[in-house]
């Protein structure tokens, strides 16, 4: 990741890697966002639009494949700010999109976003920040995963044999 | 859609509720009192090249709900993403898709019958109009008289001449449709509504 150059044009290796770290920096817990990154969070961030909460539409599809339903609204908090020139100046734009309503969540996220986007400013964020919050959200999936498993039913034989049936007809 | 360059893209309102509640005063002042010019304070840095008065007005006046037509010369700018980004608004190929127009100059302003008009039933519906012109006077040019002018004003717009003046009356002949129109110059803005009659 640290031989990308953002700097110039965007090919679709960054737009994968930013991608990539804007989900976890918006699903990672705030306590681990606050030690990392608020050293370089200026007193003046420059808002290009400062936090704001509000609700959109989550959709869904049945299975993973169905058709798109309406989940639920889910409150959203965003932002885009450049960085506080008085701090660490790296002259790239961050954006946040983060789950709930912490204003601090999005502007950290935001913030490591404008920082991961310069080649200069990267080697400021804490080098294993990333790995130790996905570590983090794997552990909570396996948690979850776990208390799941318990509770799982297999259903053998009649419906599962009928459908496959009904496969194979199909096809042919 | 090809993703914006927002390292070009400067901030909006710095406080949204106050200078979008500021900016819409004045424009409602402009267009309750047409003819009248107004200092738009600047409540948001507006982008090079573009008149402050009339970035300010289509920043505070626009949401993801509005369409909005802009002159060509303004579809290629980089205004339209500064403005885009702030309000979400749709951009749209034909003025008559349009609930608001930003024109450039006045050689870029298309015949007023381009503009949605507006309805019988739903006369809310006409394009509200945004024009840069290059000078605004309460000296000399028309003369303006109708709903909000205590008697009658003066104002002259640069660059505006006889032809529109013409199709300013067919435009009050669509009542209660018709466009309205903003007029800006630099940071000076003034209104007249689809109610004021104009002689030149």
């Amino acid at each position: 990741m640290s031989t990308l150059q953002f700097d110039d044009k965007q090919t679709p290796q960054t737009v994968a890697a930013r991608q990539a770290w804007m989900r976890l920096l918006s699903r990672a817990p705030l306590e681990m966002l606050e030690p990392a990154l608020s050293p370089f969070a200026g007193p003046q961030p420059q808002w290009l639009r400062a936090p704001e909460t509000g609700l959109i539409m989550a959709q869904g599809r049945v299975g993973g494949t169905g058709a798109r339903f309406n989940l639920g609204e889910v409150t959203v908090t965003r932002c885009a700010l450049r960085t506080d020139h008085t701090v660490v100046d790296c002259n790239t734009v961050g954006v946040a999109y983060v789950l709930g309503h912490s204003h601090r969540h999005a502007e950290l996220a935001a913030l490591a976003d404008a920082m991961l986007q310069d080649s200069a400013c990267r080697a400021l964020v804490p080098a294993d920040l990333l790995t130790r919050i996905e570590e983090w959200l794997e552990a909570r999936r396996a948690e979850r995963a776990d208390k799941t498993r318990s509770t799982r039913v297999e259903f053998f034989t009649v419906a599962r044999e009928a459908s496959n049936e009904d496969a194979t007809e199909d096809s042919e | 859609m090809s993703a914006v360059d927002l390292s070009r893209i400067g901030p909006g309102f710095a406080d949204l509720a106050l200078g979008s509640q500021a900016v819409f005063r004045t424009v409602l002042d402009a267009l309750s009192h047409p003819g009248r010019i107004l200092m738009m304070r600047e409540e948001a840095p507006p982008p090079r090249d573009v008149h402050s008065a009339a970035a300010l007005a289509l920043l505070a006046l626009l949401d993801q709900d509005c369409a909005l037509w802009l002159s060509p010369s303004l579809a290629s700018g980089p205004a339209v993403a500064w403005l885009r980004f702030h309000t979400g608004c749709r951009i749209v190929e034909r003025a008559a898709d349009a609930q608001f127009a930003w024109i450039a100059g006045v050689s870029e302003f298309p015949a007023l019958d381009a503009f949605a008009q507006g309805s019988e039933f739903e006369p809310e519906k006409s394009t509200t109009c945004v024009i840069q012109v290059d000078a605004l006077a309460n000296d000399g040019g028309w003369t303006l008289q109708g709903p909000g002018i205590n008697g009658a004003c003066r104002l002259a717009v640069a660059g505006l001449g006889d032809d529109f003046v013409a199709q300013w009356q067919d435009n009050r002949l669509r009542f209660p449709g018709g466009v309205d129109l903003l007029f800006s110059s630099g940071e000076r803005l003034a209104g007249i509504s689809r109610t004021t009659r104009i002689r030149s």
